[in-house]
């Protein structure tokens, strides 16, 4: 590959844009010219100085106010988007005319749903809260043989703890933290700047049956990969795109496949 | 009937407020590095918002994935600064000229390797390089480097190919690696007036 070539493709390398091949390509030449490595250190001092926070500027409080104040009311329709498990199946008790197998279906079928919604809010909080303050990391270790062991007496599962440094996502440490107010592993990743929870948990005895493909969902704003396997669930949070996030789902499913 | 249009309308700005409020920050960030003055943002970034949300349900027929939410913001905020401050889109005549111009973004300036390592520098002093930067130069760094956004995302908010994002933010970064190399070699102020 030529410098001309080469110094085309130093910004997708280090955008994390390039396939392998080309990535390959690109490292092959940059250790044989000084003047394309030089180019991409530079290219990474940059990088690095440009995702300081205070380059980005936050939105006055009274921006937001505005613009949330110029939307029809938000308020009016939350009791009747999210009305209570309770009420759904008081209603059902009492004078639902459905026959009673039909009944159960249906309430399975709501509170089934309605716990998912439950979980995946949650999840989004637990994320939110392990942003603010210092509570984001309880064991910090980039070494998955210090971190997995940690959780070792604090939970009643072995959550994997895999290392994807080598795939661009880096493991900065584990905590625990609690999801639909049990106790859960908190494995934190970060992309660049950004944060990636996976949570682990011990799934629900009763979900039996085949269990559902790995899905990115989005709450709050916040993409959630979530996959499941044999007794444990796994939810991964992070505000990167829904792209590199599936990218972290598929490392991580892989890795933990391979593990056993 | 009205009624039912009220909650449709309490559900659909629900929908957009969960949709695009989250990205907030970033679209007021974008903002401040095109416009320069605070002011001027928080009004461009309101107008976005609301234009946002009158095009909400047909943006959401089209789209393909909700991740595309922030670009489709980012691409409206453009147009609302080309639209309503058109003494700064009045700039970008001469960028295209620069642009047309400017040399390869390969070719660089006899720097020897070894002096070429930039040095770390603080924030506001990378802001002032960014703030001196052309603008397409200077919004394609913002999207990409501090909003973060992929070159599908960068492409999208821009509305030029994949091809064009590439060679501009290779070109963009050219320029400030330039003037940061630049910057190191000027005496401080401190230093000069002594």
């Amino acid at each position: 590959m030529t410098c001309e070539e080469t110094r085309l493709l130093l910004n997708a390398l280090i955008d994390g844009e390039l396939d392998a091949g080309h990535a390959s390509e690109v490292e092959a030449h940059v250790a044989t010219c000084p003047g394309c490595a030089a180019l991409l250190r530079d290219y990474r001092v940059m990088r690095q100085a440009l995702s300081a926070p205070a380059l980005r500027h936050q939105a006055p409080a009274a921006l937001r106010a505005r613009i949330e104040g110029a939307l029809p009311s938000r308020r009016a329709i939350v009791p009747k988007a999210a009305p209570s498990r309770r009420s759904l199946l008081q209603g059902l008790a009492m004078g639902s005319v459905l026959s009673g197998a039909l009944a159960a279906g249906l309430v399975m079928f709501v509170t089934r749903r309605q716990e998912d919604q439950g979980i995946l809010g949650d999840v989004v909080s637990a994320h939110l809260r392990s942003l603010q303050g210092d509570r984001l990391i309880d064991v910090q270790s980039s070494d998955q043989h210090t971190v997995k062991p940690w959780f070792n007496g604090r939970l009643d599962i072995a959550p994997p703890v895999v290392d994807l440094t080598a795939q661009g996502f880096t493991l900065i440490g584990g905590r625990l933290d609690y999801i639909d107010a049990k106790p859960v592993a908190a494995i934190v990743y970060k992309r660049r700047a950004h944060v990636i929870n996976l949570f682990v948990a011990q799934t629900t005895a009763q979900v039996a049956g085949p269990q559902p493909a790995a899905a990115i969902e989005q709450v709050r704003g916040f993409n959630i990969w979530r996959w499941t396997r044999a007794d444990l669930a796994f939810w991964a949070v992070s505000d990167i795109n829904a792209t590199e996030l599936q990218e972290f789902g598929e490392k991580l499913e892989a890795a933990v496949r391979g593990g056993g | 009937m009205a009624a039912g249009g009220e909650g449709e309308d309490a559900d659909r700005a629900r929908r957009f407020g969960d949709a695009a409020l989250p990205h907030l920050d970033d679209v007021y960030t974008l903002a401040r590095y095109l416009l320069r003055s605070a002011a001027d943002a928080d009004d461009a970034v309101q107008e976005c918002y609301l234009r946002a949300f009158r095009h909400f349900d047909g943006w959401r027929g089209q789209a393909t994935g909700t991740s595309l939410v922030r670009p489709w913001l980012m691409a409206i905020l453009r147009n609302v600064c080309r639209d309503e401050f058109a003494r700064r889109s009045a700039a970008a005549g001469d960028v295209a000229d620069l642009a047309e111009n400017a040399v390869p973004l390969w070719q660089e300036p006899g720097v020897s390797p070894e002096t070429a390592i930039l040095r770390q520098r603080e924030a506001e002093a990378v802001a002032a390089l960014l703030a001196a930067l052309p603008e397409p130069f200077r919004e394609v760094i913002v999207l990409r480097d501090i909003n973060d956004l992929s070159y599908r995302e960068v492409a999208e908010a821009v509305g030029a190919p994949i091809g064009t994002v590439m060679s501009r933010l290779g070109r963009a970064r050219g320029l400030l690696r330039e003037a940061w190399l630049t910057s190191e070699n000027e005496p401080q102020c401190e230093e000069r007036s002594r």
